[in-house]
C-alpha cells in the first residue's frame, strides 16, 4: 500500500514535467495549427540556461523559476516573428519541418558549446531531503515539483477562462473566421501565444535541472512522450495537455514499477486505444483532430 | 555553387576529418613493405552523441598525440615517413560502424582501426577486420565477446572490459560489506553482460542479488525503480546505467535519500566525465572501477599535462587507452618494418607492455585481451578536491592477472 502510495507521487511528478510542457505544446497548436517540434529541445534549454546562468551569474534555482520562463518567452517571440510566421499561412507541414530542424540545430549548438556530458546543477537546500507521512517518505523536490506544476497549470487554466485575454486566445482558436469578424485582432495574439508555449517548456526544463541529467539530448526522448501526451489529451486541447501528462506520468510509474521492460510500450499502447476508442483524444473535439 | 561547397558538404556530413601529421624528411621512405608507403590510423568512434567527451574527438587528438611522439622519438630512423591519422564517426550503431569500417579499411587504406565505443558496434567491426585481415584495437566498448566467442586474430581489446568492472567494483563492494544487493540495468547488450558479470562477482564474494530490475534505455526517470530496489531493503543497489542515464539515477538516488538508509550506490561503469559534469558533491563516495586515472602518478599527470594542452581538459582513460594503443602499434611497426597485419599480431601476441596506460600489460596470445593493472577509485568529498578534475582516490590496485578473465574461462579459440 505504502509503496502504491509512493509510485502515485512519482508518477504524478514525472507527470507534471509532460503536463507543464503539453500545454505550452496544445495552447501553441491550439492557436497558431503549429506542431510545435522544438519543444522538447526547448524543454532542454530551459534547463541549460538555469545551469548556465547559475554558473555564470549565481542565478538561483528561485529566481531562475522566474528568470528563464521570461527569456525562453522572448526567444519565442523572436522564433514567432523570424521564422514561424512566414510559413503559418502555408501547409502545416512546412512548420513541422521547420521546427524538426529547428530542434536538431538547437541541440547540435548545444553539443558543440557544452558537450554531451551535462551540467552540474544545485538545487536549494531547503528542497533537500524527504518528507515523512506515517509510514510514506517522499523526496521534498519531488512534491515541489508537483505542487508547483499544478499551481502553475490552475493559474493558466485560469488566465484561459476567466479573463479577456485567454477569451480572445480561446476564441481564435475554436472559430478563428468568426472571431475576426467581431472585430478582433487575432493576429496581435499569435505571437505571444506561441512566446508562452516555449516560456511553459522552458518552465518545465528549470523544474527538471535539478532531478535530472543535464544533457544536449535530454529533451529529444522528452518530446515524443510529449506527443503521446498531447495526443492522448486532444490536440489543441488545455485540459486535456494537463490530465494526459499526469495520466502519462502514472502510466509510466506504474509500468516501471510492474512490468519494467514494457513501460514505455504501455504509454503509447495507452496512445493507440485512446485514439481507437476516441480519435480526438481524450478532451479533443471532432473538428480539432 | 561551387565544389568546394559541395566537398564542404561532404565532409560535414560523413563526419569525416583527415588529418595529416606531417612526417620530417619527404617521401622517401621504402614503400615496399607498406601498403600506400604510408601508415593511417582510423579512429572510428562516437564523434557527437553520448560518448562524445568520454572518447570522440580528443582520443583523436591522442593518437595524433603518439604519431608525434614517435615521430620525435625516432625522426630519421622511422621506418615509414608518412603517418596519417583519419576519424569517423559511427554513431554507436553498428550497421553504420560496419559501413564506416570498410569505407575506412578499403577507400582511405586504414591500417589499423581504434577506439569503436558501444559493444554492437565493436563487434560489427571486429567482423570486418576478420574478414578484411586488418587490425582492430577496440578501447570504448566493454564486451567480453570481443576476446571469447567473437574473437578472432586480427582483434584486440586494450583497456577494459564488462568481467573486469564486476571483479573490481562487484568484489571490492562485497568484501568490504555489502553483501545483499540489487541490481538495475538498461536492457540492452552491455547491460545484460553487466547485470551477469556483476552477479556472478558479488555470488563468488559471499553476497546475493536479489532483483535484477532491467530498465527502458534511454529513460530520464528511474524513481520508480529505486523505490522498488529499496524496498527490499538491501545493502547495495548497482546500477549498470551509464551517461546521462547514469547521471539521471544518482540524481535520483540522492533525492531519495538512500544513502541515509545505509543503501549504498555502487556504480559499474563510469567515466571521469560523468563525475565532472555532475559534481563531485553527487557521487561524493561512489566506489568504480578504473582502467586508469590521469592524476595517479608523475608518469600519468605528465602526459595528462600534455593533454590538458593539446585539447583543454583532463583525459579519460580511453584516451590515454587510445594513446597508449597507436604508440604501440607504431612501435610494432618500426620494430618489424612493415605495417603488415599478420606480421603485426605477431610481433603482438605474448607482448608485455609499460606505457603510460598499460602498467604490467600484456597481450596474451590465447584471446588477445590485453590486461594491465586496473583500479578500484573512489569518488573525493568537495572537500579533498584540490584542483579541476582531481575528483578521484585510488583505493587500491587489481593486479592485472586478477582483474581480467582467466583463459581457461575464456572460449576463445582463434579460427584465423
Amino acid at each position: 500500500m505504502n509503496e502504491i502510495l509512493q509510485y502515485t507521487v512519482q508518477g504524478l511528478a514525472a507527470g507534471s514535467f509532460y503536463a507543464l510542457a503539453a500545454l505550452g505544446l496544445a495552447i501553441i497548436f491550439g492557436v497558431l495549427g503549429v506542431v510545435n517540434f522544438a519543444h522538447g529541445a526547448c524543454y532542454m534549454l530551459g534547463a541549460f540556461a538555469a545551469a548556465v546562468l547559475m554558473d555564470l551569474v549565481g542565478l538561483n534555482f528561485w529566481l531562475a523559476l522566474i528568470v528563464v520562463p521570461v527569456l525562453m518567452f522572448f526567444f519565442g517571440v523572436l522564433l514567432e516573428r523570424l521564422l514561424v510566421s512566414r510559413l503559418t499561412a502555408l501547409d502545416p507541414l512546412y512548420n513541422f519541418l521547420l521546427t524538426f530542424g529547428l530542434s536538431l540545430l538547437l541541440v547540435d549548438l548545444v553539443k558543440r558549446e557544452y558537450g554531451v556530458s551535462g551540467q552540474p546543477y544545485t538545487r536549494p537546500e531547503i528542497l533537500g531531503g524527504q518528507l515523512t507521512l506515517g509510514a510514506l517518505r517522499l523526496p521534498t523536490y519531488q512534491v515541489f515539483v508537483l505542487v508547483f506544476s499544478l499551481l502553475v497549470c490552475l493559474g493558466v487554466w485560469l488566465l484561459m477562462t476567466r479573463t479577456r485575454i485567454g477569451m480572445i486566445v480561446r476564441a481564435s482558436t475554436e472559430k478563428s473566421e468568426l472571431t475576426r469578424a467581431l472585430g478582433i485582432d487575432v493576429n496581435r495574439w499569435v505571437t505571444p501565444v506561441f512566446g508562452f508555449g516555449i516560456a511553459l517548456a522552458g518552465l518545465a526544463g528549470v523544474l527538471a535541472a535539478p532531478f535530472r541529467a543535464i544533457t544536449a539530448d535530454m529533451g529529444s526522448s522528452f518530446i515524443i512522450i510529449l506527443f503521446a501526451v498531447v495526443v492522448i489529451g486532444g490536440l489543441g486541447s488545455i485540459v486535456g495537455a494537463v490530465v494526459a501528462g499526469f495520466l502519462v506520468g502514472l502510466v509510466e510509474a506504474f509500468g516501471q514499477a510492474y512490468a519494467p521492460t514494457l513501460s514505455q510500450i504501455v504509454i503509447f499502447v495507452l496512445m493507440a486505444v485512446v485514439i481507437l476508442i476516441r480519435p480526438a483524444g481524450l478532451f479533443g473535439r471532432e473538428e480539432n483532430a | 555553387m561551387s565544389t568546394k561547397r559541395l566537398a564542404a558538404t561532404a565532409v560535414v556530413s560523413a563526419s569525416v576529418l583527415v588529418l595529416s601529421a606531417c612526417g620530417s624528411g619527404g617521401p622517401g621512405g621504402g614503400g615496399g613493405d607498406f601498403s600506400d608507403g604510408k601508415v593511417v590510423l582510423a579512429v572510428l568512434n562516437d564523434q557527437s552523441g553520448v560518448y562524445k567527451d568520454l572518447s570522440g574527438p580528443n582520443s583523436v587528438k591522442a593518437v595524433e598525440m603518439a604519431v608525434a611522439d614517435f615521430q620525435e622519438k625516432y625522426g630519421e630512423e622511422a621506418v615509414v615517413d608518412e603517418i596519417e591519422v583519419v576519424a569517423a564517426d559511427h554513431q554507436n550503431k553498428p550497421d553504420i560502424a560496419n559501413t564506416k569500417a570498410q569505407e575506412l579499411y578499403d577507400r582511405e587504406g586504414a591500417d589499423i582501426i581504434l577506439d569503436v565505443p558501444t559493444s554492437s558496434a565493436a563487434l560489427a567491426v571486429a567482423t570486418q577486420a576478420k574478414e578484411k585481415k586488418k587490425l582492430f584495437i577496440d578501447i570504448g566498448a566493454g564486451t567480453t565477446e570481443l576476446t571469447n566467442g567473437q574473437c578472432n586474430k586480427y582483434t584486440f581489446h586494450w583497456a577494459y572490459d564488462t568481467y573486469q568492472l564486476a571483479q573490481t567494483t562487484g568484489t571490492a563492494v562485497t568484501e568490504g560489506g555489502g553483501k545483499e544487493w540489487q541490481i538495475i540495468y538498461p536492457d540492452y547488450a552491455f547491460g545484460q553482460d553487466m547485470d551477469k558479470s556483476f552477479t556472478r562477482a558479488v555470488e563468488e564474494a559471499g553476497g546475493t542479488v536479489g532483483d535484477h530490475i532491467a530498465t527502458p534505455f534511454p529513460n530520464d526517470n528511474f524513481t520508480t525503480f529505486l523505490t522498488k530496489a529499496a524496498s527490499a531493503e538491501p545493502d547495495v543497489i548497482g546500477t549498470m546505467q551509464a551517461g546521462g542515464d547514469l547521471i539521471n539515477l544518482v540524481k535520483q538516488y540522492n533525492e531519495g535519500g538512500y544513502a541515509a538508509d545505509g543503501i549504498e550506490l555502487a556504480v559499474g561503469l563510469m567515466f571521469i566525465t560523468d563525475i565532472h559534469s555532475l559534481g563531485v558533491e553527487a557521487f561524493e563516495g561512489v566506489q568504480f572501477a578504473e582502467a586508469w586515472y590521469w592524476n595517479h602518478d608523475d608518469e600519468n599527470r605528465a602526459w595528462a599535462d600534455r593533454f590538458l594542452e593539446e585539447t583543454g581538459t583532463r583525459p579519460s582513460f580511453a584516451h590515454a587507452a587510445n594513446y597508449s594503443a597507436a604508440l604501440q602499434y607504431l612501435e610494432a611497426v618500426q620494430a618489424e618494418g612493415t605495417d603488415d597485419a599478420d606480421t603485426i599480431v605477431g610481433n603482438f601476441e605474448g607482448k608485455e607492455i609499460n606505457d603510460v596506460f598499460l602498467k604490467n600489460g600484456t597481450i596474451r596470445a590465447e584471446d588477445h585481451r590485453v590486461i594491465h593493472d586496473v583500479y578500484l577509485a573512489k569518488v573525493k568529498s568537495p572537500d579533498q578536491v584540490t584542483e579541476d578534475w582531481d575528483y578521484e582516490e585510488i583505493v587500491s590496485t587489481i593486479p592485472a592477472e586478477e582483474a581480467f578473465m582467466p583463459l581457461d574461462q575464456s572460449a576463445c579459440s582463434m579460427g584465423g
